[in-house]
């Protein structure tokens, strides 16, 4: 069977990715391997989602809904508990993706393909937590299942390892269920999240420890303690630290893309996003492969998860009717200064698009310049939590971009 | 007098807002940029609310909990009260996006909300 598109991964990228797709009049397929549509939605219960892309305050499973009807009305075709375990170059013009489902593997053609797996959470072991391998230590995400999908309580006392988003929100859910975050604890000396979520602290009254890291856990059967070391400002170790006692550890100390597929294929890697290299239609260096959402960067808002699906579903259109991105020259965007990563890698020069970066530390009265297209722009604050959003015009003049933050 | 520095959650610009109160009357607000930003500190100061979620129980469904939201902010003092009822709730499947669970819990003016839908269990007819 040949499609035009096939889409990997039904989350928000992936779902916004399939309707445009069908919205342009490409035959699409939809794999996802849960059960279910929306990705890690349906477990984010909290509100906040859609304020940019619809205006609106939504939860995630609300948000989930309206993208998962949108695909519903369309022509989509669906496919769920397909999980994809590789991706073929059979030519540049026709890929193979083959998946494991319950009626065994099977394979489809395509010719673009548009790769939304989402991210996967860091572990305990990722982040140098040794001691007893006990019962309670889970990733924030895991917690958040068994919670909000499945109503089951994970602890009674809860420490949290990181500061971001999603650390915070589940030190919310754990008081907002009565039970108590004994400490958020951070390696860096700032805290990880968006303004918004770090009012959880406050609100809850949940001590934060900046500076500090989780070095080891210990506990029979079950976590009884977790020590916990001042590190200094290289991040070492010192001191002989103190113990927290609780019952349960949370990680969530960030998201690495999930790109296995797209590496063992050929695509080129970003080691600064730990996502493919991409152009300004988002496709990435395997011609006709396409990629959104949290498998292309870490996003910390999902209107940006499902501005990219959009973006990567068009450069597809593009591909399927033009038989390959027309070849151009592409310009590098190159990163000066506090610029930790910067994507689109390539742009064409022929079209607006957004530019999305994170500063590799906090800034105060930061200086965002493009120079070779005129753009300066001031920003208050720069936080290596919050993804700063540039649009940047077609003109580009002398073939170069440079992105300078300062 | 007391003076409170917040820093603004409206939108990502994150200002840092400081809101000047003496007794029960605000006397200032600064470095806000917006006028949205601008309520949001007093209130925020005056009487702080939240939108409350969690998830309940769900009976004969094929998931075994809902997740629900209040429909608007609630009085923060309020919120532990209010999760401990919820707490207590069962609801029968199916339950639809958007139904409304409970309509004023504990006399406040908020509805309760279910954000996700969970279909039926097939019963099956007894021999």
């Amino acid at each position: 069977m040949m499609y035009d598109v096939v889409v990997v991964g039904g989350g928000p990228a992936g779902l916004a990715a399939a309707s445009e797709s069908s919205k342009l009049g490409l035959g699409t397929l939809l794999l996802d391997e849960n059960p279910r549509l929306g990705g890690i939605l349906p477990q984010c219960i909290h509100p906040g989602f859609g304020l940019h892309c619809l205006g609106e305050d939504l939860t995630g499973p609300e948000f989930a809904h309206r993208l998962i009807e949108e695909v519903r009305r369309s022509d989509v075709e669906v496919k769920t508990q397909a999980h994809v375990t590789s991706l073929a170059m059979r030519s540049d013009l026709v890929k193979e993706v083959t998946y494991a489902s319950p009626q065994g593997t099977e394979a489809v053609q395509a010719k673009a393909v548009i790769y939304a797996a989402g991210a996967r959470e860091r572990h305990r072991f990722e982040v140098g937590i040794a001691g007893d391998r006990v019962a309670g230590i889970y990733t924030a995400g895991e917690a958040q299942a068994m919670m909000d999908l499945y109503g089951v309580m994970p602890g009674r006392r809860v420490v949290i390892v990181g500061s971001g988003d999603v650390g915070l929100i589940m030190a919310r859910r754990f008081a907002l269920e009565g039970a108590e975050v004994v400490g958020v604890v951070e390696m860096l000396p700032y805290p990880g999240g968006l303004a918004r979520n770090l009012m959880i602290l406050r609100d809850f009254d949940i001590p934060l420890y900046l500076s500090h890291k989780v070095t080891e856990v210990r506990g029979r059967g079950r976590v009884e303690r977790v020590k916990v070391v001042r590190v200094d400002e290289e991040l070492r170790e010192t001191g002989e630290g103190f113990w927290m006692e609780c019952d349960t550890l949370l990680i969530s100390a960030g998201l690495v893309p999930r790109v296995k597929i797209l590496r063992r294929a050929g695509a080129i890697i970003d080691p600064a996003t730990g996502g493919p290299v991409v152009n300004d239609r988002l496709e990435t260096t395997l011609p006709g492969v396409f990629a959104a959402g949290n498998s292309l960067i870490i996003n910390d808002l999902v209107d940006y998860a499902v501005e990219q699906g959009r973006t990567a579903a068009k450069g597809a259109g593009e591909f399927v009717r033009g038989n390959g991105i027309p070849t151009r020259r592409w310009i590098r965007v190159r990163r000066e200064g506090n610029v930790r990563f910067v994507v689109p890698h390539m742009l064409g020069g022929d079209r607006d698009v957004w530019l999305y970066t994170r500063v590799s530390r906090p800034v105060e009265d930061a200086l965002v310049e493009v120079p070779e297209i005129g753009l300066r722009r001031k920003v208050p604050v720069l936080k290596p939590s919050e993804m700063l959003r540039l649009r940047i015009k077609a003109e580009v003049e002398g073939g170069r971009v440079t992105l300078v933050i300062k | 007098m007391t003076v409170y520095k917040l820093t603004c959650v409206i939108c990502p610009l994150s200002c840092s807002v400081e809101v000047e109160v003496e007794g029960n009357r605000v006397k200032d607000v600064r470095g806000f940029s917006c006028t949205r930003g601008k309520e949001w500190a007093v209130e925020e100061v005056l009487s702080p609310k939240r939108v409350v979620m969690t998830v309940i129980q769900v009976r004969g469904g094929k998931e075994p909990v809902v997740s629900v939201k209040t429909d608007s902010p609630i009085p923060k003092e309020r919120i532990r009260e209010l999760m401990s009822y919820l707490a207590t709730l069962e609801v029968e499947a199916p339950i639809s996006i958007g139904q409304v669970v409970v309509e004023h819990p504990l006399g406040l003016k908020t509805k309760i909300v279910a954000t996700g839908s969970v279909e039926a269990v097939e019963t099956r007819g007894h021999a």
